[in-house]
């Protein structure tokens, strides 16, 4: 790996690293539910963001099948969250 | 087996703009005043933040390995079409909510009479 890729590497883990403390921030400070709701779905992806990245630092294929699962529980977690909130309870 | 230097440069390019809009997002959802401005931002990290990052994954695996590799956009497949459902389903209930804590800033109930008996058309 060339020290530009590895450099930019850990440039973005950085970035990603302080996305996710600024969205923890709204998650925690959040005045509504719903406030909390779209941090977290945020703080989620930025999660599966970190992971991606990690998987090109490691070079492991794992990581891009541990990107897609957290996506995934984040879209239902969300949407799980989002339909208690219009509704009062997640299946009816 | 190593990917030539302009591998290495567009993918050096592709993984810092990813973070940064990322960040940009993020730093949105903190900053922005009520929660229907909040809720445009993540979709700065759904849409080129992931694209930009899964493109790169995409291009450096695909000249490491010496073969194509696909999983990765994937990922950006699946955000970009959970991503819209999430916001929607969001902004109805924040709606709804909105509505019946009396705020003034989002539109009333048509008939002016509180929340409807039954909502089954949601």
């Amino acid at each position: 790996m060339s020290a530009l890729l590895s450099w930019s590497l850990q440039v973005s883990l950085g970035c990603l690293t302080l996305a996710l403390v600024l969205a923890l921030a709204r998650v925690l400070i959040g005045p509504r539910a719903q406030d909390r709701v779209i941090a977290y779905d945020c703080l989620y992806q930025g999660v599966m963001l970190v992971v991606l990245v990690l998987g090109l630092v490691y070079r492991s294929s794992s990581y891009f099948e541990t990107a897609l699962l957290l996506a995934l529980y984040g879209f239902v977690g969300s949407t799980a969250m989002a339909k208690f909130l219009l509704r009062g309870e997640v299946i009816e | 087996m190593t990917a030539p230097a302009w591998v290495d440069a567009v993918t050096s390019l592709l993984v810092v703009v990813g973070g940064l809009v990322a960040l940009i997002g993020s730093l949105g959802v903190l900053r922005l005043g009520s929660f229907f401005q909040r809720v445009h931002a993540p979709t700065l990290g759904a849409t080129l933040g992931t694209w930009c990052i899964a493109l790169a994954t995409v291009l450096q695996v695909s000249f490491a390995r010496g073969e194509l590799f696909v999983h990765a956009a994937l990922i950006a497949v699946f955000v970009a079409l959970t991503a819209p459902v999430t916001t929607i389903f969001l902004m109805r209930a924040a709606i709804f909510r909105e509505r019946l804590r009396g705020a003034k800033d989002v539109p009333a109930f048509e008939d002016s009479s509180g929340p409807p008996a039954s909502s089954s058309e949601r």
